[in-house]
């Protein structure tokens, strides 16, 4: 049964030099507090893996937007991404040499991380083919013709902490999450050692119907409350 | 033609290649003036990679980009009859072969219908983002792109920048012509009768096969 915690509590359970995957898409989707209150813990040394690098400039006039956060504090030395494009403190970061950057396809890289959490071995995918992709040995372990089409086969990828953001989570651990927000949250939260979820509210058990749960409470080990309700 | 009237004469061309009941993924740029020029009849369902099947139009009133943006992070909506879906599905969709058209830029496109718009080496290194998928996944692919750039020709014997997909392409169209992309090469099938046939070989790298049924664009 997830157990609720303070962010500062959840932030303590976050080694540093950890591998953490946050969920969410140029910041939507992402553990805002959580996220805000690792950038000021002094910890860093992190792989993060997101679908990007999010961005400057933040919809309620944030400088930082999410993980943005945790790149302009230099915390994170390798970043795993599908798009970078939009946080230009990641291509400068890159060209001093201080971050590295594995870019994967965003279909593969979701699908890596849900494999992992489904207990697969890999991903075989058409994605890649004949692209540089082919060469980025800590990820792809070659090619398969099968049925006279090739396919890449490509690691599976995991995490020792998952940080999560749903809308509603309910006393169980249950997560629904709201609008364009279930991204890469859904994956994520299968394929990590430890699974922090923030909930915008932290509703009763029974508030989101059994058939609407989009992650099921058996995956989140702890719940800070974000305090939108 | 006008520069400034170049991309809204490319997305009308574009517009005219999907069907009724479409399911449709556009790239960032010219792609998304595309639906402004939907031919009367013809409604499409358009996806957006981030999680929306079905987007709808911005309005003050359903605007919250706290919750729902588009896969360039910016305010976005889901129209009636949408979904919101994660990235694992989102991509499902996409390589599963359910999206009929996906409509994109170029860098560079060549004779093989393979298409480089994700890298310039050592200057620009955005990220493929979910293109590489798109291009495998989606039934059709159509490029929409000025033709030149600085006057240099993109539509090359063999692209030179890293690819984003290879052999993927099923449609070029610029403000020259519409070329369609064959096991023999590329076959100009339309062109903008502001230009000869000459003219648009001359700005363009690879060789082009001129159609039997070549006729003015429109």
């Amino acid at each position: 049964m997830a157990k609720f915690v303070t962010v500062e509590e959840a932030v303590a359970l976050i080694p540093d030099g950890a591998t953490i995957m946050c969920g969410g898409f140029m910041g939507c989707g992402n553990a805002h507090k959580i996220i805000d209150a690792l950038s000021k813990s002094g910890k860093g040394n992190f792989t993060l893996i997101s679908n990007d690098g999010s961005m400057p400039g933040g919809p309620l006039g944030e400088d930082y937007y999410g993980v943005a956060k945790l790149i302009h504090n230099k915390q994170v030395k390798h970043l795993i991404a599908t798009h970078v494009g939009l946080n230009p403190e990641v291509a400068q970061q890159m060209n001093e040499g201080t971050l590295k950057v594995d870019l994967i396809p965003q279909g593969s890289l979701a699908e890596m991380i849900r494999a992992d959490g489904a207990g697969l071995g890999g991903v075989l995918t058409p994605t890649g083919v004949g692209t540089i992709v082919e060469d980025n040995k800590d990820f792809c372990l070659g090619k398969q013709t099968i049925n006279g089409r090739d396919y890449l086969l490509m690691k599976t990828v995991h995490a020792d902490v998952a940080i999560i953001c749903g809308h509603k989570i309910d006393k169980a651990g249950n997560v629904w999450y709201k609008g364009t927000t279930r991204n890469f949250n859904l994956p994520m939260a299968t394929a990590a050692d430890l699974v922090i979820a923030e909930a915008d509210q932290v509703v009763e058990i029974g508030e989101i119907e059994p058939e609407n749960v989009h992650t099921y409470g058996v995956f989140v080990d702890y719940v800070v409350d974000g305090g939108k309700a | 033609m006008e520069k400034s009237e170049i991309k809204g004469f490319i997305a009308k061309r574009v517009a005219k290649e999907l069907k009724d009941g479409d399911v449709v993924n556009l790239g960032i740029g010219l792609p998304t003036l595309v639906p402004h020029y939907l031919p009367e009849g013809v409604k499409v369902t358009l996806q957006s990679e981030n999680g929306i099947v079905g987007t709808g139009t911005v309005t003050d009133e359903n605007k919250d980009p706290l919750y729902v943006t588009d896969a360039g992070g910016a305010p976005a909506a889901v129209g009636p009859g949408g979904a919101f879906i994660d990235s694992c599905s989102s991509f499902g969709l996409i390589r599963g072969g359910h999206v009929d058209a996906t409509i994109l830029g170029g860098l560079e496109v060549d004779e093989e219908g393979s298409l480089s718009n994700w890298i310039i080496p050592g200057k620009k290194v955005p990220g493929m983002g979910g293109a590489m998928d798109l291009l495998v996944g989606a039934k059709n692919v159509i490029v929409a792109m000025e033709h030149t750039a600085k006057g240099n020709p993109k539509i090359l014997k063999k692209c030179r920048l890293p690819y984003t997909a290879v052999h993927c392409i099923t449609k070029i169209i610029t403000e020259m012509g519409v070329i369609n992309v064959t096991d023999k090469g590329l076959e100009l099938v339309e062109y903008n009768p502001e230009f000869t046939v000459e003219q648009i070989q001359a700005a363009t790298e690879a060789t082009l096969i001129v159609s039997p049924d070549l006729k003015p664009m429109c």
